[in-house]
This record gives structure tokens, C-alpha cells and sequence, in this order.
């Protein structure tokens, strides 16, 4: 006989339970993104992006919930070494310093083990040059010992301009060169890139002809893909081929004050209020003044969206997946409201803020799945305008700021406030 | 559509690659799921005109590239070819044409002069983005079961046993790799987008990718496999719900839908079917049925049933009475209608695409889901246009069972005898609409309204719905 089943409170999911307890193992909540850990592996010379691409990955990564680390090698030095002196520590007959960076690419590799076997990481990103064969072969080893499957990402490009552009913005800062000029630092760097050139072997389409990865050649002009084996690496890819780096602002703000907003109603699809349409008008000013080339605006389908973009004049597109999240049965009700007539649903909200569900609803969870595709579409994008609602800016801010689960349901995000995002340096 | 305003010139792919190395395979594949998704799209093989030209193939010999009466005939076909991917462009408004190529002979009709689109551009109409799908093969096992597959039943070999089949395929190819070009991605051919797609997805190199929809189009050709696998859909056991006629809820297996989980194990246990993986909705009639089979499952909250918002756990008589307009309007444009609060099977599609991509990424899956949904999937399956897909039949204990053969889907029907209700509606037969009612689809915010009407309060938990668009009267102002 088929087992009974359970609804759980707080998410909604129906389980299955053996003697008044859940059973479990049988049923999934989610996709099954992965059957085994999954180490992502860095590959490039300095100023390759490879950080840029480590912590861009790791954010996204989490944001749709698949716990995700990253492991920086260089820190690992910094933190062994307690001063940095000069490119010389890089120099491939530098007996001590090749014994320090292997010890300390041991070290990290020691964490990862930690972080995916021990403490529930699905996904490590292993960051360091990893620029010759037999480097690559031992953390290929590692994997493999340990029951993970590797993935390489290596980053090649051969723009100085780019190059020099990468040291402007995230070199000349670092730890390393922290009491130096920026042309000491720009001088010391390219000769450390220069001491991983003669030993560098970039993956080859034949003698690597087994492995996973993804060659990005001149910051995304073109890339070479080689056995992807599962879902997260599809993803990965997927992700990897639609970033870019082209300065561009970002703006979130909610629609203007509402109807029912004015009566602390929640969900619904009211109109703006007067002050509402104040905002609406200031915004088209302010959006004015800013002078943004090619700004693309984006709505929701309700109504308080449409009516404040309309008060800018120009072109918008219209998102369902933007929809603010649907509170199932308390939709236009008072916090007061639900409290009294669902007292239970109340307490379990404030609990799990990220993971509760309202009764014919949606949670905060539900509502990254379904935005999914609205970031992958503004990491495409240049400049954007999105006019949306509280829980989704939420969400969309907490993948934008690297925010975690449990601090997501309660970022800040008062109306008539615009958010202008810039991505600088590694953030 | 929703994608199809991602896209805002038209798009013209371009396959190339040697005969046997799946142009055609992947040319269909694409455009079912491109139609499917809401983009527009048409194939152009020349194969099919160069058969219209030429009515009886005779062997290989017309493909020598020495052959010069044969490559006038080739030359001249790939004109007509353009002339009609022009015209679907234009006039159909077709957003990407597909377009199937010979090695380079084709390759170099369109590019002359710089590899660019200038002949294009002698066509004269709005200049499409130019896409190149690179299909390079170089495993003999891999071309020889393409060309049993599906070359040995093609048009230009009717009457020839396998043996001599092959062979003069075979030296078709040969005739072909005298003059062939692969795309250059270091040198001549750096500035184009492309794909190229080597030995049947196992590496790919990817240039240029310019805009939404060809990021879209690499993402797919990623996923999919030519693995032999089998595909079943079905719906949940029969539910309370169903017996009584509501649409919707979350109702747990009536008696009979009980029976039909208990039937469905032992006939995926007589299937026996390698590594199977199962997948139910978040609704509890899927995952009771998916329990009785004591296997493991995945929930996807996608697979949930169609939302029908206000009309949730009403029977449709109850609907007709209560929203006479709303139900009349569902059986206009069934498609397109949104239900007050709820969504529409445009909106289910938009939903269900993760779906579809992690199918094509899979082996054997089971599943099981609900009837609007297993419409979707299965309109995906057996490129059935949106038209079609609100009235596909997918009634209750059946399932279907879909293998890919040659270039399409093969389904079969496979009744468990286990009785339940009819939850089938067909198009009725429609009084033609009064005339001031405005069109369906401007009615549910599925497109860009240039303003918005004021909400009607109603007596319920959701709200996206108003009166029509009254497209006559004053624009509400902000003031």
C-alpha cells in the first residue's frame, strides 16, 4: 500500500510520513541539480578574470540555491605570507616560493574537501592560475579520490587593452601593493603575469580531449565547450555565456504607492494613490536627468508597474515573472487580518521568512525560481529600469548584493526609492 | 509571444555540413521548439527543391562538383530557396528561417563577397541577423547509423536495397568533402556568429553570439542528445475533484485513481525500463500516484496544473453561470485566455521550457502531471501548433509513450483498464461574438497596453482582471 502523505506547514510540499513522521528519502523537493559534488577549477594567467568569474559564478550559484564556495589561493598566500615583496616570489626557479604557493594550493584544496564532503557544499570554485598540465592533474586527482566531478573554466585573452584595464581595476588595490604606486604596481604585476608564460599550457582540444570545461576566449567573443556531463554544469555554462563586462547601470525601484498600500493591504492589483503618481512623474524626471543611453524599462503585469512606467513616455516590456509574489489566500488582506484569521500561517511566516508558502501561494523560494530568467536576461542586458514590487526587488537585489537566504525576506526596499546598481571591481 | 518580442530583426540560420551529419535532424528539432516557445519559425530544405528540379535521382554523379549542368541546377534551386525565405520574412512574418545548406556549395551562393550578407542585401529587405549552425562529424559509426536512419527510407532512394544505399551515399559525401570549408573561427570566418557543433554535442565552439534568441538557440543545440530513450506522459490517478467536476485544487486520488497508480507501477515494472527517472508536480494526486510505485521522484512546483484563479474548484457549469463572459471568451481563443488571477497555456508554456530543456537533457523519464500541462509537453513533443494544443486528448489513465524516431516522435497510446471520468472539452461549435466585444487577447495584460483600465473590485483572493480595454473612450490620465 502507497504510503500516506503529509502537507508541511511552512512549505506546502506534500510529504510522505511513516508513523507520524516524515519519511523523506524517497521524495525530492526540488530538481536534483547535481548527483555529486562539483569542483569547479579556474584556469588562466593573472589579470584573466578568473576572481571576476569565481565570485560572479559563486554569487548566482547560491542565489539559486545551490550552496556554492569559492577558494582563493592567492589569499591563501597573503595569509601565509605575511608581506608581499615583489613579482621575484613568482619566478619559476624561486625554490621557497614554489614551495609556499604549492603548500598553499594544498591548504585550499584541504578546505574544499571540508566544504563539499563534510559541511553540504554542492559546488567549490577552485581560483588560482592552475596554468600547467600537471597542476590540473593533481586537483583531477583530488576529484577523483574524493567523488567530485570537475569542471574547468579558463579564461584566455590577449587584449593588452584589457588586460591593463583588469590591473586598473582590481590590482592596483590589492593587498599586495598596498604601499606602492600605481605605476610600481601596474610594473610589478606585468612581470609576474610574464613569469607564468613560459610554463603556461592552455587546454588543448586533443590531450584534454576528456575533461570537462569551457574555453572563454577575449572576454566572451567566442567560446569552446568540451563534455558537459550534468544539469549544473549545463547551467553553468548557460550562466558563463551570458555575462559580460560592458559598464552599464542597473535601477530598481518599486512601483509608486498604491491604493492598497494606503490601507496596508497586501498583494491585489490596485492603482497608484496621488503621491503614487507624484513618484511616477519624479521618476520620469529623474530618469531624464541621469541621460542613460538605450535604457530598456521593465515591468510586472499589474497594474501599479504599467501605470508608473507610463508616466516616463518611452517604450517598456511587460514581465509576468515579475508579478509581485502571490499570497495565495491572504491576497488583500491587513497583516491585522491574517493574523487573526490565519494565526497559524502568521507564526510559521515570521519563522522562515525565505522558505514559507502561503496556502495557495507562493514563497520567497518560489519566487528566485521564477525570476531566474529575469537575471539571466539583465546580465545579457546594458542599461535597465525595473519597476517591479517589494518581495521581487528583494530577490533581485539579494542576488545583485550577494545577499544570503535568511537576510533576503527583510532587505530594505522603502517605495519611491530608486536602488542604482554598478558593477565595480569584483562587486 | 513573450520571446518573440526578445527578438527585434528577423534571423536567418544557416546549417552547413557535410551530407549524414544531422542538418536536417537538428533544422526540425529547432524550429519545433522554437514554434513551441512562440518564435516564428520556418525550415527551407534544399534537398526538397533540388528534388522538385530535378524528378528522378539517378546517383551520386549529380554531385560532383564537376558536374556543371548539376551545379546550374543546384545554383538555381538555392535562388528560388531565398526568394521564398524572403517572402516568409516580409510577409509571414516569420521571425527566423531556417535554412538547410549543402557543404559549401550553398555556402557560397549566399556569401559571396567577404563572407557577408550582400547577396542578402541585393535581396533587399531589412537586414536579418545571420546565425551558422556547423554540424563536423568524424566518427564513421556515428554517419553510418545517420545514414540507416534516416537517408535509407529518403525520396531519392525508393527502390534500392540498404547495401547499394549506402554506398552511393557514401561516395555523395566524398563528392562534397573535395570542396568543403568548415568554418574558420581563428581567421576568415571570426566575425560571424556561428555555432559548430563536433561529433554530436560532445564539444562545441561557440563565436559571436549576438542577441537573445541565438543564446537561446546555443543553449539548446547544448542540451539536446540523439540517445535512444523513451519519454512517458501521463496524468494523475483520477481525484476527487474529477469526479465531481471541479477544475483545480489540490484533491487527493478518488477509489479509481488509486487503482490506476497501483496499474501504473506494474506497467512500468513490465517495461522495464533502464534508470528511470519519475517527476510529479506539487499538487498531491501527482505525487500519490508517483508513491504507489515505490520508486524515488522529483516534485516540480512547474508541473503544477494550470492556475484558473477565480474559476479554482468551481465546475464549469458553475463557471458558465457565474462568469458567462470569461467562459465564452475560453472557448474564442483558448490559447490566449487567461483566467482572472490565473494563467493562460501561452503563460504554461513559458513555465514548462525549463522542463522541456532538462527532458532533452535526460534519459528515461516518467511523467506525471496533470491535463493542461501534459497538453503543453506533448504539443512540444509532436510539433502541434498553438492552435491545437488546448484540444490535444490527454484523458485520464492513459499514457503516452513517445520515442524519437528518424526526424519526428513516435507515440504510443497505451490505455491502463482502469475506468475514470471524461475531462475532455471540446471546441464547441461558436455563435459568433457580439461586436463590441474587443478581441481576447487584449483583454489579460498579454501584451503592452499603452494604458490601463481601472481594476473592478471583486469578492475574491486574486485580482489581475478588469473590464475590457474600452479602446474608444478617453485614456485614463495620472492627473
Amino acid at each position: 500500500p502507497a504510503r500516506e502523505l503529509t502537507q508541511n506547514p511552512l512549505h506546502k510540499t506534500w510529504e510522505p510520513y511513516d508513523n507520524g513522521l516524515p519519511a523523506g528519502h524517497s521524495a525530492q523537493r526540488g530538481v536534483c541539480m547535481t548527483n555529486c559534488p562539483t569542483l569547479i577549477v579556474m584556469v588562466g594567467l593573472p589579470a584573466r578574470g578568473k576572481t571576476y568569474i569565481s565570485k560572479k559564478l559563486t554569487r548566482y550559484l547560491n542565489w539559486i540555491g545551490v550552496p556554492t564556495k569559492e577558494f582563493n589561493v592567492g589569499q591563501y598566500r597573503r595569509a601565509l605570507v605575511k608581506k608581499y615583496k615583489s613579482f621575484e616570489f613568482f619566478l619559476p626557479d624561486n625554490e621557497e616560493g614554489l614551495k609556499i604557493r604549492k603548500q598553499c594550493a594544498l591548504a585550499a584544496l584541504n578546505d574544499v574537501r571540508q566544504y563539499l564532503s563534510e559541511e553540504n557544499g554542492h559546488v567549490a570554485v577552485f581560483d588560482a592560475t592552475n596554468t600547467t598540465r600537471e597542476r590540473r592533474e593533481t586537483i583531477y586527482k583530488f576529484g577523483e579520490e574524493n567523488g567530485y566531478k570537475t569542471f574547468f573554466v579558463e579564461s584566455v585573452c590577449v587584449d593588452p587593452e584589457v588586460i591593463a584595464a583588469n590591473i586598473v581595476q582590481v590590482k592596483l588595490g590589492s593587498p599586495d601593493y598596498v604601499d606602492c604606486s600605481n605605476d610600481e604596481a601596474t610594473e610589478d604585476f606585468m612581470k609576474r603575469i610574464e613569469c607564468y608564460k613560459n610554463s603556461y599550457e592552455t587546454l588543448d582540444e586533443t590531450f584534454d580531449k576528456d575533461l570537462s570545461y569551457i574555453k572563454i576566449m577575449d572576454v566572451g567573443r567566442s567560446y569552446l565547450v568540451n563534455r558537459v556531463m550534468d544539469h549544473i554544469q549545463s547551467r553553468i555554462v548557460y550562466y558563463l555565456m551570458n555575462i559580460h563586462v560592458t559598464p552599464r547601470s542597473i535601477y530598481l525601484c518599486r512601483h509608486g504607492e498604491s491604493e492598497l498600500n494606503l490601507k496596508g493591504r497586501i498583494g491585489g492589483d490596485p492603482g497608484l494613490s496621488v503621491r503614487g503618481k507624484e513618484f511616477a512623474k519624479s521618476l520620469a524626471q529623474f530618469i531624464n536627468e541621469q541621460n542613460i543611453k538605450d535604457l530598456k524599462v521593465w515591468t510586472s503585469q499589474m497594474k501599479r508597474t504599467i501605470q508608473t512606467a507610463e508616466a516616463l513616455g518611452v517604450p517598456y516590456e511587460q514581465w509576468k515573472v515579475l508579478n509581485e509574489i502571490d499570497a495565495g489566500v491572504c491576497e488583500e488582506m491587513t497583516y491585522e487580518e491574517i493574523q487573526e484569521n490565519y494565526p497559524l500561517e502568521f507564526a510559521l511566516r515570521d519563522q522562515d521568512k525565505y522558505r514559507y508558502r502561503y496556502p495557495k501561494g507562493e514563497s520567497y523560494e518560489d519566487l528566485v525560481q521564477r525570476l531566474e530568467p529575469v537575471i539571466m536576461e539583465l546580465e545579457r542586458q546594458e542599461n535597465v529600469l525595473v519597476i517591479c514590487h517589494q518581495a521581487v526587488m528583494r530577490c533581485l537585489l539579494a542576488y545583485f548584493l550577494d545577499k544570503p537566504a535568511e537576510q533576503l525576506p527583510y532587505l530594505k526596499c522603502p517605495l519611491h526609492t530608486v536602488l542604482k546598481l554598478t558593477p565595480v571591481a569584483y562587486g | 509571444a513573450w520571446a518573440s518580442y526578445m527578438t527585434n530583426s528577423p534571423t536567418l540560420i544557416v546549417m552547413i555540413g557535410l551530407p549524414a551529419r544531422g542538418k536536417t535532424y537538428v533544422s526540425k528539432k529547432l524550429t519545433r521548439y522554437l514554434n513551441w516557445i512562440g518564435v516564428p519559425t520556418k525550415v527551407f530544405n534544399l534537398g526538397v527543391y533540388r528534388r522538385e528540379a530535378v524528378k528522378s535521382y539517378k546517383s551520386y554523379d549529380f554531385f560532383r562538383h564537376d558536374n556543371k549542368e548539376a551545379m546550374e541546377i543546384r545554383r538555381r534551386c538555392a535562388l528560388v530557396a531565398l526568394e521564398d525565405v524572403k517572402a516568409y520574412l516580409l510577409e509571414e512574418c516569420g521571425q527566423i528561417a531556417v535554412r538547410l545548406f549543402w557543404a559549401q556549395q550553398g555556402l557560397k551562393l549566399v556569401l559571396i563577397q567577404g563572407r557577408g550578407v550582400s547577396s542578402l542585401k541585393r535581396a533587399s529587405f531589412s537586414r536579418p541577423q545571420v546565425f551558422f549552425v556547423e554540424s563536423v562529424c568524424d566518427d564513421p559509426e556515428v554517419i553510418a547509423a545517420n545514414i540507416l536512419e534516416v537517408k535509407v527510407s529518403s525520396p531519392d532512394y525508393p527502390e534500392r536495397d540498404r547495401e547499394n544505399v549506402m554506398d552511393d551515399f557514401l561516395k555523395r559525401i566524398e563528392c562534397y568533402k573535395v570542396t568543403y570549408q568548415p568554418l574558420d573561427p581563428d581567421e576568415y570566418d571570426k566575425d560571424l556568429s556561428f555555432i559548430k557543433v563536433i561529433n554530436v554535442g560532445q564539444r562545441f565552439l561557440v563565436n559571436r553570439v549576438q542577441d537573445y534568441i541565438q543564446s537561446k538557440i546555443v543553449y539548446y543545440l547544448m542540451n539536446i542528445h540523439v540517445q535512444p530513450r523513451t519519454i512517458y506522459l501521463c496524468r494523475h490517478g483520477e481525484s476527487e475533484y474529477n469526479l465531481v467536476g471541479k477544475i483545480g485544487g489540490d484533491s487527493g486520488l478518488s477509489p479509481r485513481g488509486k487503482q490506476f497508480a497501483q496499474a501504473l507501477k506494474k506497467f512500468i515494472e513490465e517495461q522495464e525500463i533502464v534508470d528511470l527517472k519519475v517527476w510529479t508536480s506539487q499538487l498531491k494526486r501527482t505525487i500519490q500516484t508517483a508513491e504507489s510505485l515505490g520508486v524515488t521522484y522529483e516534485q516540480w512546483k512547474i508541473l503544477n496544473e494550470i492556475d484558473a484563479g477565480v474559476c479554482e474548484e468551481m465546475t464549469y457549469a458553475e463557471i458558465e453561470a457565474k462568469y458567462p463572459e470569461e467562459f465564452a471568451m475560453r472557448d474564442q481563443e483558448k490559447y490566449l485566455y487567461r483566467y482572472p488571477g490565473g494563467e493562460s497555456y501561452q503563460d504554461l508554456v513559458q513555465r514548462l521550457e525549463p522542463v522541456i530543456m532538462e527532458l532533452e537533457r535526460q534519459g528515461n523519464v516518467l511523467v506525471i502531471s496533470h491535463q493542461a500541462v501534459m497538453r503543453c509537453l506533448l504539443a512540444y513533443f509532436l510539433d502541434k501548433s498553438a492552435d491545437e494544443l488546448p484540444y490535444l486528448r490527454c484523458p485520464l489513465h492513459t499514457i503516452l509513450k513517445l520515442t524519437p524516431v528518424a526526424y519526428g516522435c513516435k507515440v504510443e497510446t497505451i490505455t491502463l483498464n482502469v475506468e475514470a471520468v471524461n475531462t475532455h472539452r471540446d471546441k464547441p461549435s461558436l455563435n459568433s461574438p457580439p461586436a463590441s466585444q474587443t478581441p481576447v487577447r487584449m483583454r489579460r495584460n498579454s501584451f503592452t497596453p499603452r494604458a490601463s483600465a481601472d481594476t473592478v473590485k471583486r469578492p475574491r483572493h486574486y485580482s489581475v482582471g478588469s473590464k475590457p480595454l474600452d479602446l474608444l473612450g478617453p485614456l485614463p490620465s495620472l492627473e
